[in-house]
Order: C-alpha cells, then sequence, then structure tokens
C-alpha cells in the first residue's frame, strides 16, 4: 500500500504531546509508521496544521428520523446542491444532508470517524443501510435503551446479569456500539401522552424513575467494561431551570469508578449539555446556567461532555425526546413528526429557526460557547452541534473560530438585536479565553476518541494508529482575521482516511472503504433472557424474532470491538 | 420430503407480514404450500412456483404484435443504449423489488439524468405532499396493537387490500395493555360504501363520495368542541359527528389508518393535511397516531433510499445533474400527458393496468423496458420485457413496512434457471452505461 | 333501458388481488376487474338484469365491462370498478397540479352493451394503445 510522508506542518497532537511543533508524519499500510522508504510521496505542509482525523461523538447523520426530516423537508434542498462530480454523487440538503453529502463534507472538514447518536433497535437495518451509503467516514450508532421495557423490568427486579445479557445481544443483533440514553422513562410515558421531567417522576405502569434507570445503565455499563460509557440525553431537555434535573442526573455518577480495558476514564458522557444548561423559570426570565454545570464537570472528572452548540441557523430538530419535540410544536407551529417505536422509544422531528434577533436564541448560542471556554479540561469536553438539533455539523469551523477568537464573540455579541439584554443573562462578554490549537484537537480529536474508547485507533498521531490525518491552510501564530479559521477548517488541503488520499485541495478524490465499528461484548449464556426475548417478540412485537437481527451483509465492511464481559 | 421455512416475508403488500411458513419440495426448487398467507399472499408464492406460465428470458417486441426471445445480453444492451441516449428518460416502479435493486437502479438514473419515481405516484403520493407541509404524528404497528382502543379506517378497505392488517396490527390482537383484544376497541369507518371493513366497525360513517374533506375539518371542530353549523356534513348527521368524536377523544390510544379514498379523490394532499391535522389536534386531548396504508410491499422502501440519496420521496427530477422535486410537475403521470420523456423504463410495477390509460398510451408510443416477472398489461405493450426472479420468493433483499419498519426479505426457492435477479440486470446496465457513457 | 349517470370509484378487492397474482393475463383477471359494481336502485334505472355487460363513459374514455349487482352496498349513485385497465380505460389523468390522478370520483355514463365482449386485459390495453381509440 501507498506510502507518504508529511513534512513541516505544524502538529497539533495530545496523543503524542505535540503542541504545534514542526514534525514530520508518515503514513504507510494505512497507518501511521516512524519512518518510511524514499518512494514514500511527499506532500510538503509548511506553514500549515496538521492533525488527526477529527472523531464526531454524536449526531443524527443515519437512520428513520433522519430519512423522515429529508422526506418531509423538500425546502431543506433548495441552493446549495451540488451536481454530481468526477469522484462524488450528487449531493444535496442544508440542515439534512444526502448519505453522500454528509461523508462528503465530514471528510473535507478532515473528520474521519462518526458516530450515529440514535438508532432505534427496530429499525436497526435501516440506520446501517444508510451508514453503509454514506462514503469515506468510519461509523458506529448507538442503540437506544433509556426506554426499553427489557431494561425497566430486569432493572426494577434488581437483575444486573439479565440487564448486561440483553445489553449485550441488542448490541450484537443491531451492530450497535454503545448504550445510549435518551430522555430515560420520558419517551416511554410518551406512548400514552405524558413525560418524565425531573429523575424522580415514575414510568406510568412500569413504575420506574430515570434516576433507577440511569443508574442500573450505568452500573451494567461498567460491569460489561464496554469502550464507552453511557451516553445520555438527560430528562427535562429546553426547558428554563432544567440545570436542576441535569445536575441530579449527573450526581448519579458520582464516585463512581470505569472498568474497561479500552483507557476509558470517565463512567457518563452527557451529550448536547447546552440545551441543559438553562435558569431561569421562564423564557422571561431565561438565563445561563453554564456556570454551574461547567463548575460540576470540572470538579467530576469521571464525565465528559458535548456542547451542542446553536449555530443560528435555521435547521432541523430531532430526537428521540419525543415529547420535548411536541413541546416545541407547541411553541413554534412549525411542522411535528412523531414515531412511537414499541417497547423501545419515541421520536419527534420539528423544524427550527434560530433567529439571532430573538433573545432566547442568542442566550443559547452565548451557553454553548461559555460551556467550552469554562471547562478546565478539553479533553473531556467536546465541540459538537448535536446536528442537526442545534445547528448543522459544517458549522464546526464556524464554533472553532468563536472559541478561539473573542473580537469574533463580541462581535455577534453587539450585533443581536436584544445584546444588552443577552449579555446580562449570560457569561459570555466577560469571558476572554481563547481557546488554542491543541486545545481544539483535543475537544475535536483525542478527547472524543478517548471517550469512545478508541484512543489506541483514533483522534492521534501515535505510530501503529489508523492513518486518519488533516491538514489544513493555517498556521495559528499567523491569524490575522478569526475569519481564517473558518475558512482553513471548512475545506482541508488534504485528508487521509485509513492511509488513503480522500482530499484534495478541498475536494474530493475517492470515497474510501469506509467499516462499521459494533461492539461485541461476550458475556455468560443467560437462558432466562433468551425465553424473556422470545415471549415478548411473541406475544408483543409487531416482527418475528428471527427477523429482528441486522444481518452481516448491512455491515459489509465491520470493525468489531470485542469485549469479553465474563 | 419436504423442506419447511419460516419467518418468510410477503412481496404483496405494506402489511409485509414476516410469519409465513412455507413448504417446499426437497430440492428447493417448488413451493408445494403456504401458511399464514392471506388469499393473494398465498397466490403470489404458489403462482410463482408455477413454470408453465413463467417467460424465463428476455423477449422483444415485434411488428405484429407478437414477442421474440433475446439474450439477457441483448436486453441488457437495449436498455442501456435506451437510458444513454434519451434526453429525459423516466425510470419508474420500484415499489416491487428490493433496496438493493433500487440503489442501483438511481445510480443508472443519475448518470443518464433520469426522473426516478415510485407508485406512490398513483398510491399515497398526496399523503408525501401532505407530510411535507404539516408533518405526521405516527408509531410502529406493534404500538397499535399494544395500547391502542380506538381505531378509524378513513377511505380504506382492509379487509380487501390489507387482508391481515386487523388480525396481526389493529383490531383482533392481544397486545400488552390491550389484552382483551377487539372487545376493547371501538373502530369507527368512513367511507362511501358500507364496506366488508365496515361490518366489523362500531360505527360506519358513509360519507358523501369526495366530501371527506369537510368531514374531517368538522371533526376537527367536534373535537375541540366547536359547534357545527349546518345539520349534514358530507352526507353525514351532525350528531353522528358529535358522537364519533367524543369516541376518539375518550379513547387512551387512537390511530387513524388511511387510504385510497382520501389520497385519490378530489382534495387530494388537502384531504391528507386535514386529517394528520385532526391527529394532532387530539394529541390535545389524548394519544393519537395516523398511519398511511401503504400499497405495495416496498413502495415505502423506495421512497427512504430515494430520501437518503437523493433527498425526497418520490418524483425526483435528476435530469439536470442535480435533484428537484416538484410532484405536479416532475410526477410520471404529468410528464406522460405532457409527452416530456423519450424512453420510459419500468420495474417493479404496473403502469399499464394502474395508469390512467392517456398515459399507458403515450407509454407504448416511446422506447420502453420493462423488468417485471409477470405478464402484464405494461410488459404487452413495452418493446423489451425482461423477467427476472421474484423478491422475496427466489432471492431476498430489504423491504419497508409501511410504518417504515425495515423487514429483510428471504430467498426461499431458487428461480428458474437461468434468470437474473433485479440487481444482476441492473448491474448489467450499469456496466453498460459507463462504458457507453466513457466513450 | 336507459342511459345513468353516477359517480365512479375504483379500488382494491380480494379477487382483484388474487387474480392479479395467477396473472393479468388470465380469464379469472378479467372476470374479478372487468366488473362494474352497481347499486340495486341503479340497475332499476338502468333497466337491464345483473351481469350483463355494459358500456361505461366518461370525458376521458369508455369501456365494456360486466355489470353486477353491489357487493360491499348499498350506495346508490355509486358505482365500483376495481383497480386495473378497465377502470383506467375511464378514470380521470386530471391531477389538479398534485401529480395524482383521480382514480375516485368520475362522472361516468352507464349504457346496456349487452352484445359487446368484455376485453381480456391485454387485448384491451393494446386495442387502446394501438387502436383508433
Amino acid at each position: 500500500m501507498s506510502e507518504y510522508i508529511i513534512k513541516n506542518g505544524k502538529v497539533y497532537d495530545p496523543k503524542t504531546g505535540l503542541k504545534g511543533d514542526v514534525s514530520d508524519v508518515c503514513i504507510k499500510d494505512g497507518k501511521i509508521a516512524d519512518k518510511v522508504s524514499s518512494k514514500a510521496k511527499v506532500i510538503d505542509a509548511k506553514g500549515k496544521t496538521v492533525m488527526a482525523g477529527a472523531v464526531e461523538i454524536h449526531a443524527h447523520v443515519a437512520g428513520p428520523k433522519v430519512n423522515e426530516g429529508r422526506n418531509y423537508r423538500p425546502e431543506d434542498k433548495l441552493f446549495t446542491y451540488k451536481p454530481t462530480g468526477k469522484h462524488t454523487r450528487m449531493a444535496g440538503g442544508f440542515s439534512i444532508p444526502t448519505t453522500f453529502k454528509t461523508g462528503y463534507e465530514y471528510a473535507r472538514m478532515g473528520y474521519t470517524t462518526v458516530m450515529e447518536a440514535a438508532m432505534p433497535p427496530l429499525y436497526a437495518r435501516h440506520v446501517h443501510e444508510e451508514i453503509k451509503d454514506t462514503p469515506i467516514i468510519d461509523e458506529g450508532a448507538f442503540p437506544v435503551f433509556g426506554n426499553n421495557w427489557f431494561v425497566f423490568e430486569y432493572l426494577k427486579n434488581n437483575e444486573m446479569d439479565n440487564v448486561c445479557a440483553y445489553i449485550s445481544w441488542l448490541l450484537k443483533t443491531t451492530k450497535g456500539y454503545a448504550i445510549k440514553i435518551v430522555n430515560p422513562g420520558g419517551s416511554e410515558a410518551w406512548g400514552w401522552g405524558e413525560n418524565c421531567t425531573t429523575v424522580n417522576d415514575p414510568v406510568p405502569y412500569f413504575d420506574i424513575t430515570p434516576a433507577e434507570i440511569v443508574k442500573g445503565l450505568l452500573t451494567a455499563n461498567e460491569q460489561l467494561g464496554l469502550p464507552h460509557s453511557i451516553h445520555i440525553h438527560s430528562n427535562n431537555l429546553g426547558n428554563p431551570g432544567n440545570i436542576e434535573t441535569t445536575l441530579a442526573t449527573l450526581k448519579i455518577a458520582e464516585g463512581v469508578r470505569p472498568n474497561n480495558k479500552f483507557g476509558r476514564e470517565q463512567v457518563l458522557h452527557h451529550t448536547h449539555v447546552q440545551f441543559h444548561s438553562y435558569k431561569g423559570d421562564s423564557w422571561g426570565t431565561f438565563e445561563s446556567g453554564a456556570k454551574e454545570i461547567a463548575d460540576y464537570f470540572n470538579k467530576n472528572k469521571n464525565m465528559t461532555m458535548d456542547l451542542g452548540c446553536v449555530t443560528l441557523d435555521e435547521t432541523t430538530t430531532m430526537t428521540a425526546d419525543g415529547p420535548f419535540e411536541h413541546h416545541l410544536t407547541s411553541l413554534n407551529h412549525l411542522k411535528w413528526a412523531n414515531v412511537d417505536v414499541e417497547l423501545e422509544t419515541s421520536s419527534g422531528i420539528v423544524p427550527y429557526v434560530y433567529d439571532p434577533n430573538i433573545k432566547v436564541c442568542a442566550i443559547q448560542w452565548a451557553i454553548g460557547l461559555e460551556l467550552g471556554l469554562l471547562a478546565k479540561d478539553p479533553m473531556r469536553t467536546f465541540i459538537t452541534t448535536d446536528h442537526p438539533n442545534a445547528g448543522p455539523f459544517t458549522r464546526y469551523p464556524r464554533i472553532m473560530k468563536w472559541l478561539m477568537s473573542d473580537k469574533s464573540r463580541q462581535d455577534m455579541l453587539k450585533g443581536f438585536k436584544h445584546s444588552d439584554k443577552v449579555i446580562a443573562a449570560t457569561n459570555l462578554a466577560s469571558l476572554d479565553r481563547e481557546l488554542t490549537m491543541f486545545e481544539i484537537a483535543q475537544m475535536t480529536r483525542a478527547g472524543p476518541a478517548k471517550s469512545l474508547g478508541l484512543y489506541d485507533i483514533f483522534g492521534g498521531l501515535a505510530k501503529g494508529m489508523d492513518a486518519d490525518v488533516a491538514i489544513f491552510d493555517i498556521d495559528e501564530d499567523k491569524i490575522k482575521d478569526p475569519e481564517q479559521i473558518e475558512k482553513a477548517f471548512t475545506a482541508a488541503d488534504c485528508v487521509f482516511k485509513s492511509g488513503t488520499m480522500v482530499v484534495e485541495n478541498g475536494e474530493i478524490i475517492s470515497s474510501g472503504n469506509k467499516r462499521t465499528l459494533w461492539v461485541d461484548a461476550k458475556v455468560p449464556e443467560n437462558k432466562q433472557v433468551e425465553r424473556d426475548v422470545q415471549m415478548k417478540f411473541l406475544k408483543f412485537y409487531s416482527m418475528t424474532l428471527n427477523n429482528y437481527e441486522v444481518s452481516n451483509h448491512y455491515v459489509p465492511n465491520p470493525y468489531v470491538i470485542e469485549v469479553d464481559s465474563n | 420430503m419436504s423442506k419447511t421455512v419460516t419467518d418468510v416475508i410477503c412481496p404483496f403488500c405494506g402489511t409485509l407480514c414476516d410469519d409465513l411458513v412455507v413448504i417446499t419440495d426437497d430440492e428447493g426448487k417448488k413451493i408445494l404450500n403456504v401458511e399464514n398467507a392471506c388469499a393473494i399472499g398465498a397466490e403470489k408464492f404458489l403462482h410463482s412456483s408455477d413454470l408453465s406460465h413463467r417467460v424465463t428470458r428476455p423477449r422483444k417486441l415485434q411488428e405484429d404484435g407478437s414477442f421474440k426471445e433475446i439474450t439477457y445480453d441483448e436486453a441488457i444492451e437495449y436498455t442501456a443504449q435506451m437510458l444513454v441516449n434519451a434526453k429525459k428518460p423516466s425510470m419508474y416502479g420500484w415499489s416491487s423489488t428490493n433496496c438493493e435493486a433500487q440503489s442501483v437502479g438511481h445510480e443508472i438514473a443519475e448518470i443518464c439524468g433520469a426522473l426516478v419515481d415510485n407508485t406512490a405516484a398513483v398510491c399515497h403520493g398526496t399523503t408525501l405532499v401532505a407530510v411535507q407541509n404539516v408533518g405526521i404524528p405516527s408509531c410502529t404497528l406493534g404500538e397499535v396493537k399494544n395500547r391502542a382502543d380506538r381505531i378509524v379506517f378513513w377511505g380504506c378497505n382492509p379487509a380487501h387490500a390489507h387482508p391481515r392488517h386487523m388480525s396481526r396490527y389493529s383490531i383482533f390482537p392481544r397486545g400488552y395493555f390491550t389484552g382483551k383484544g377487539h372487545k376493547q376497541r371501538k373502530i369507527i369507518v368512513v367511507d362511501p360504501r358500507p364496506t366488508d371493513t365496515a361490518s366489523i366497525a362500531d360505527v360506519h360513517l358513509q360519507v358523501e363520495q369526495g366530501y371527506d374533506y369537510e368531514l374531517l375539518q368538522a371533526f376537527r371542530a367536534a373535537v375541540r368542541g366547536q359547534e357545527i353549523t349546518g345539520d349534514i356534513i358530507a352526507g353525514v348527521p351532525k350528531e353522528k359527528v358529535y358522537e364519533a368524536a367524543e369516541i376518539l377523544r375518550s379513547g387512551r390510544f387512537g390511530v387513524i389508518f388511511f387510504g385510497m379514498g382520501v389520497t385519490q379523490s378530489l382534495g387530494k394532499d388537502h384531504n391528507i393535511d386535514a386529517a394528520i391535522m385532526l391527529t394532532k389536534d387530539l394529541n390535545d386531548y389524548t394519544k393519537f397516531s395516523i398511519i398511511a396504508m401503504r400499497g405495495h410491499y416496498n413502495v415505502t422502501g423506495s421512497g427512504q433510499v430515494l430520501g437518503w440519496q437523493f433527498g425526497f420521496p418520490y418524483a425526483v427530477d435528476l435530469t439536470r445533474g442535480f435533484a428537484r422535486y416538484n410532484p405536479g410537475e416532475t410526477g410520471t403521470i404529468e410528464v406522460l400527458k405532457r409527452k416530456e420523456i423519450d424512453a420510459m423504463f419500468v420495474l417493479g410495477s404496473d403502469p399499464g393496468a394502474h395508469f390512467p390509460m392517456q398515459c399507458v398510451k403515450e407509454i407504448s408510443n416511446l422506447p420502453s423496458v420493462a423488468i417485471d416477472p409477470h405478464i402484464t398489461p405494461t410488459t404487452e405493450i413495452c418493446k423489451v420485457h425482461v423477467p427476472v426472479a421474484f423478491v422475496a420468493i427466489e432471492v431476498g433483499g430489504n423491504c419497508y413496512r409501511m410504518d417504515n419498519v425495515p423487514i429483510e426479505a428471504k430467498k426461499v426457492v431458487e428461480p428458474p434457471e437461468g434468470m437474473m435477479t433485479d440487481t444482476e440486470f441492473l448491474k448489467g446496465v450499469l456496466k453498460r452505461v459507463k462504458e457507453l457513457k466513457e466513450n | 333501458m336507459s342511459t345513468i349517470t353516477i359517480n365512479l370509484i375504483s379500488g382494491r378487492t380480494i379477487q382483484q388481488g388474487v387474480s392479479m397474482e395467477g396473472g393479468k393475463e388470465t380469464d379469472k383477471y378479467m372476470k374479478a376487474c372487468g366488473i362494474i359494481e352497481i347499486d340495486d336502485s341503479d340497475f332499476k334505472r338502468l333497466g337491464i338484469m345483473k351481469n350483463t355487460n355494459v358500456k361505461v363513459k366518461s370525458q376521458h374514455g369508455e369501456v365494456v365491462v360486466k355489470a353486477i349487482e353491489a357487493t360491499q352496498g348499498p350506495h346508490p349513485g355509486v358505482g365500483f370498478i376495481p383497480m386495473g385497465p378497465w377502470a383506467n380505460s375511464v378514470t380521470n389523468p386530471e391531477t389538479y397540479s398534485t401529480g395524482m390522478p383521480t382514480f375516485k370520483g368520475v362522472i361516468i355514463t352507464i349504457e346496456p352493451a349487452e352484445t359487446e365482449k368484455v376485453l381480456n386485459s391485454i387485448e384491451l390495453v393494446r386495442a387502446k394503445c394501438w387502436g383508433d381509440n
């Protein structure tokens, strides 16, 4: 296979400790090497930034609600459709790109591994069909467990071995990567039109609380020793005053030690924390709770978070928090789609316009950035937009600009219609910290990879790691205008995926050979769970058990992470 | 000796039953019996095995109306040439095949700059348009089975079109919270005829044909406790409307199933718009969902694959190199009426039988290819007929149920000797199209 | 015997489905779909015997089918032809810019046609496409 040597670039790599040092990066046989032969193709990266390929820890890019979003928003395709190219299929969609566009746009930004944030198990085959049709990037998907009837019953009865066996079985059956929890208990309550908005609200009929669900799944995750921790979207998303629920949820993980062989140091990952950091008791008194939340994360080092930054665009919200989406449509009266999934979860979709002239939207924008700026440990704080909920992932370069340039933030704050009110309700105006390029690398590469338990493979440039490398035309010491940051990170000069060059001069030149990551956790045989599964399928599911499993040809290029959970 | 295959998926309608049991001969070549299928599904399986009626090789239409057998290679050549030489070809159908084949077809369409459309064009296309206007609160069929105590069939007749729907999902099953089965469900049927489905309903509202829009809006008013003016709405006495609305509001989980009665009659997408808004309104009082009774077993799949690859569910126009969508303009019925296309490729559907005759006549005047295991009115007026293996019987593949749940169909028996599958044929066409485009 | 005007709808029946799967070129399919179901009251207006052939005409075309008694009636004023080429010889191709033809709700006239034959689906489609009408 090809050999490359990237010479003279300023390398930012937390894994090997390089903080902009001018250093060479060698690629051989798809991996990072310490040296290459004279036959290696030379790429001159003088004056440019070199990093590992970025790792997206949470985005909604493949599956039934994503596709419902695409199909019910033809208007999302207006103006930005790219025709078929020399190496690319036609590509369209602004907030909900088609699968081809998803792969191409992530790759152009130097992202090489992406995790689909929520997979309803009954629809897993659909998620994998879309993953298959997303070029270049390696992907994995998180099945949702927080509203699952099996999980409720086993946890209620304190049957930890059974819940572990079920989790292992479901990960294998759906070819899933991690335990995702969305609005625990609340999305099952939504099956009756209700919700759970505090951690102690019992789920109708099943009589288990969100706190019990989270605690149980957290314990199970550590018992299984999975590569990632539980990945949670806690209750009460989007409501003023919800920091109380967020802190109560995080508290469940306090003091718990991680157990795994993947280098993971956290026991809980909270996603799109921006949506969960609200103070005040109404939209009128709405204000930032980022300080309280950031303080908590700074103190409790066994947790990681991703930001969920609002980008102030017209976008599409979509989440497995069914009741929240119904609430949202009652606020903005835009078209609402909903799918409740038997025994497993629910989901909703509503378009949303984050208008900078609306006070609340501008405050949300500020909160996302505050969380990033108040974080003491960029290895535990990751850049996301909960794509497409707070904004499209194509805005990541803009978020990097805002985090790295105080001026760009101040300009935004000054430009808001309700500038004074926004500044009064947030902390952003007084935060002048500017994140460094190294810290950005931590927040977009090393940190997410480590949180996912993949830091031996992705997110770094150490010898033996996958040769996922990105070169950006920017020099940290020569930035005159923050717009340069956004421009450079929007279209990389060069991107390698598994040692194959896929982007050159900002354009896609190859579709690569993407893989699907999933976790095979081996547990002892469990006859009880086998019987329970058979019984529930026979009586309550609308599909037969034998037709439920995602067969191997939907995962044509699998990358299986094996865990011995015996 | 015989073999038994269980958990077989039935490739007929959007109910996509996956519990069929098929008994084949020992060699896996002939189907001997089918269990659990409805009459239509059973006929489909059994008839496929009746090789005396199978066309097993492609054939080309002659001047005198007869057909001459040609090879698969010749059929591939004709198809590739036709698509490449056309300025604005249409690739229509896709509903009776698997997602793998649909995907290959899309690649061909993209290279050739074609229109890609599926049978939603004559079925639930107007539903898709309505969803694009107002969204859709919905659920999976298992939710109906486990929770629903109020069922509405509006403008659909599952007793005839989705025969096992009521026993598998909507009326009779005993689910987790519905242990008493149909005894604890109230059923309302709205139909201009007292259909066989209406005979098991608690209430049949015999709406005046074509006036469903008024009745739906009246329901919305009644549900919200508003007064309806007029004594008879769309043929239904006002009191009956209030009563029915109260039945719906008093439930704890309701579902509206709807079909061609409202998608194809005057009002079209506005009818569906009103039905979806009624469902949304009901969610202010109780829990309600709405589900479209999709016709073909994989029209939903075609919409899904088109969606994730191009961003639109049907009536897709790729002729300018990027995808455009405007059903009243880019839909197959309209482009045929306006004589805008110069080649017709049909796979997995029968427009010859199911399009208005004006459109069928237009197809018969064009260079055309029909890919279908059966002899149909389409195959008999197209220039080339290519038979292929039956999906879900002789070749597997992914399909999507009416509630968008994907289920993988199985191969149950071998196809007749030497027959290609849709995917194999399309891959051959794709290869040839790429060669031709290169030159 | 006279000509009557009624409202036509088309749609699925079990027999249409089963016979379609058994082969659209068959007599069985013709017998299942080359029919129009008419209410008793409309038979009286027409003044013909049940199970005789009639000619159905609309603004968009015409077709000969067998008139049978409504199987899911009563529905006075409404005629039903199962979906298929016979129904589509007379349904309305107008989509009102939605792309969806008006398969349900077409004004038709029905007149006796005892001596005319119902065509097999293939004969019918070929006649419509390549014939004089």
